[in-house]
């Protein structure tokens, strides 16, 4: 259970170097590479990877941002130009699946960057466990026990709605043994953190609440023990709020990957 | 034979009038900058007839659902009978159907019970609006029009099944007196109960009855004439609209061709760039939206689902996915009005952007897509907002300070914030 990885982490050139090809680019994305809350996450997915034996690569300082919050906020150039030059490393190291840690790089790489030139098969990480469990690859043993406790699932938006993906991390929740609670606007209908759109960047503007708190309060209503993300942007907003309201001793917010993690000792 | 005569002008005037009014409205969607939606067919084809004619999105939320569908079933299937009424005007016959004997029974008395369904719905509707207030119908953009186009929409439509009801009951009673004209025909499961309502003199009788088809065939036609006018119109545009919305993901922004080219000569000096339509970068105006966007603003009918369910509406913020649409309807209608008057090319100095929609609205919203999601119809909002933040940044440099802050680190260290693209890949080596 120590955060520290006890495994070298290959990146592209390495491998490129040593004449291999990985089954799979692990794309970490900028919150997964620099925020400290987010690089537990990132640790965590690499683990798994570590842990099945996937032969999995990632850019390392090679990668950068794939250009979605420039988009979202209208900067279309300055999302094009980075999405043109990711597009030229991912090519040029001939790769052919991607699995990412968040999911506005999961929406941008898979599907903004084809019509550029970038076409791959993308897949978030909650999908990648979901489709480790469908092949006997990762169970939940040998780790922290969640059986019985009391978990509830924050659709991220760009995930579910953007790309109606709301089985995977579910799927991945329920070998658990644990108690999922939906909340009252969950999957198609579920209500943003307030980070998208390049939100997470600026203050809200005036209003009379911020929409973590209206998010968090509606997580709280199902007295969970632990609310799943699948964001590193959402997992900000959700642990603003859970401190916000004084609960941080009661509720945790974790994400799908250690949460997985965790149930298997990683 | 007068009344003929005055049917037949009355309706070619009225369809006159709606074709006169419908292509104003095409010509404004028009103005629209050209957008591809004419592949996938089949799929499209589908989604037109799962959404608008099956109103799967209707039913997330069961009892308007019901009610609506209700009032629906009843319009559609109740023209039958005004295709009657056509025909009787023109040619002076009277429940030319009814030869079809139990069959016509059998039409004539579920238009009866559809009549009723659509009578108690619009009453129920308007309770909802104006007795219970739900807090859907109000906001900002609810001003008294859009209030009062509501109301009237479903008054006219009270009204005209009560004279559609009431003209049976007169005439199931003129039928019983053998009186005239008024062969027996027809079945009439609820108008049997106004019967006692009216009086018994078949002169009488037979000025109710006549008053109530005329009112009922006019208030058609004035009907189908005030859909150019009002929200009503989705009942048209429901179709179109859904056929040609938006079929890939959602999350999905479009990439900007015209971009591409100046990005790629940018990389490449040897790059030739592809034909991509001129103008200006985002939308200013309505006319730099595309033809899709405009379309969808003729077809919102204002029911406020996006509102609702709009997470920075929700808190307080100024942005109301439902005010955009109806933003850009009326500045197109508004723009159309000027071509009407003084010609294409003439600038009244107003613009979508700030003479209607503000700048704290377009950057108030987290791009969730809650809005195009509740859409019951496939209205998205969102594109168009992306499209005024696009004209914002692009055209202007005028975004909040903190965006820009965030796309100067994008550009120099290739993170939306302030690390060194060294440090990049510490993770790995931290813990």
């Amino acid at each position: 259970m120590s955060e520290q990885l006890n495994f070298e982490v290959p990146t592209m050139a390495e491998m490129i170097a040593r004449g291999e090809e990985p089954e799979i680019l692990f794309w970490v994305g900028c919150a997964g590479s620099y925020d400290e809350r987010a690089q537990k996450t990132t640790r965590d997915i690499c683990k798994i990877l570590h842990h099945v034996g996937l032969k999995y690569a990632v850019l390392g300082t090679e990668e950068s941002c794939t250009g979605d919050p420039a988009k979202r906020a209208g900067n279309e150039f300055l999302f094009q130009m980075q999405a043109m030059t990711n597009i030229e490393v991912l090519n040029a190291y001939n790769i052919k699946k991607i699995v990412t840690g968040c999911p506005h790089c999961f929406n941008t790489i898979k599907n903004e960057y084809p019509g550029l030139g970038g076409t791959y098969e993308v897949i978030h990480h909650t999908q990648l466990i979901q489709q480790l469990i469908d092949q006997g690859k990762l169970k939940a043993e040998g780790g922290e026990s969640f059986k019985g406790k009391k978990i509830t699932y924050h659709d991220p938006c760009y995930l579910g709605r953007g790309n109606d993906v709301y089985e995977a991390p579910r799927r991945a929740l329920e070998i658990l043994d644990a108690q999922l609670v939906e909340m009252k606007r969950c999957k198609s209908n579920g209500l943003c953190c307030g980070a998208g759109g390049a939100q997470m960047f600026k203050e809200p503007e005036k209003g009379n609440k911020d929409i973590n708190i209206e998010r968090i309060e509606e997580a709280l209503e199902t007295s969970p023990q632990i609310v799943a993300a699948s964001c590193p942007f959402c997992m900000t907003m959700l642990n603003d709020g859970v401190k916000l309201k004084d609960q941080s001793d009661k509720v945790k917010v974790l994400d799908i990957a250690e949460i997985t993690a965790r149930a298997n000792g990683l | 034979m007068i009344a003929q005569i005055l049917f037949i002008a009355l309706c070619l005037a009225a369809v006159a009038l709606f074709s006169y009014n419908a292509k104003k409205v095409i010509r404004n969607i028009r103005l629209g900058k050209a957008a591809d939606r004419t592949d996938q067919p089949q799929k499209r084809l589908m989604t037109m007839l799962k959404v608008a004619f099956g109103q799967t999105k209707m039913f997330f939320r069961p009892i308007p659902a019901f009610l609506h569908l209700l009032v629906y079933a009843g319009f559609v299937i109740i023209n039958l009978e005004v295709l009657e009424i056509m025909i009787d005007g023109i040619f002076g016959t009277h429940r030319i159907f009814g030869g079809l004997g139990a069959l016509y029974n059998v039409l004539i008395g579920s238009f009866e019970i559809l009549a009723l369904g659509v009578w108690v719905s619009c009453a129920l509707f308007l309770v909802r609006r104006n007795i219970l207030k739900l807090k859907r119908f109000s906001g900002v953009e609810m001003t008294s029009w859009p209030k009062s186009d509501a109301n009237y929409i479903l008054i006219t439509e009270i009204l005209l099944m009560s004279a559609f009801l009431i003209m049976n009951a007169a005439d199931a009673k003129l039928q019983a007196m053998g009186y005239g004209h008024y062969i027996s025909a027809g079945a009439f499961p609820v108008s049997q109960f106004l019967q006692n309502l009216l009086p018994d003199s078949a002169t009488a009788l037979v000025m109710i009855e006549r008053g109530c088809w005329w009112f009922h065939i006019v208030g058609i036609f004035a009907f189908l004439n005030y859909l150019p006018y009002s929200k009503h119109f989705h009942i048209l545009f429901a179709f179109p609209n859904t056929y040609f919305s938006n079929l890939e993901p959602k999350g999905e922004f479009s990439n900007m061709k015209s971009v591409t080219n100046e990005v790629k000569a940018m990389l490449d000096p040897s790059f030739t760039p592809e034909p991509a339509e001129p103008g200006r970068f985002g939308a200013k105006d309505v006319n730099d939206l595309s033809w899709v966007n405009l379309m969808n603003a003729y077809t919102c009918t204002e029911c406020g689902r996006c509102t609702s369910v709009c997470p920075a509406n929700l808190t307080g913020k100024l942005l109301s996915p439902r005010k955009i649409m109806m933003d850009t309807r009326d500045r197109l209608t508004e723009v159309g009005k000027n071509i009407d008057k003084t010609g294409n090319g003439f600038d009244d100095g107003k613009s979508l952007i700030d003479t209607y929609i503000s700048r704290e609205e377009i950057w108030a919203c987290t791009s969730c897509n809650a809005c195009t999601n509740a859409c019951p119809i496939n209205i998205d909002p969102l594109a168009i907002i992306t499209e005024l933040r696009r004209y914002a940044v692009m055209e202007e440099s005028q975004s909040p300070a903190s965006l820009n802050a965030m796309m100067g680190n994008i550009e120099n260290n290739g993170a939306p914030w302030k690390y060194s693209p060294a440090d990049r890949f510490n993770w790995a080596k931290e813990n």
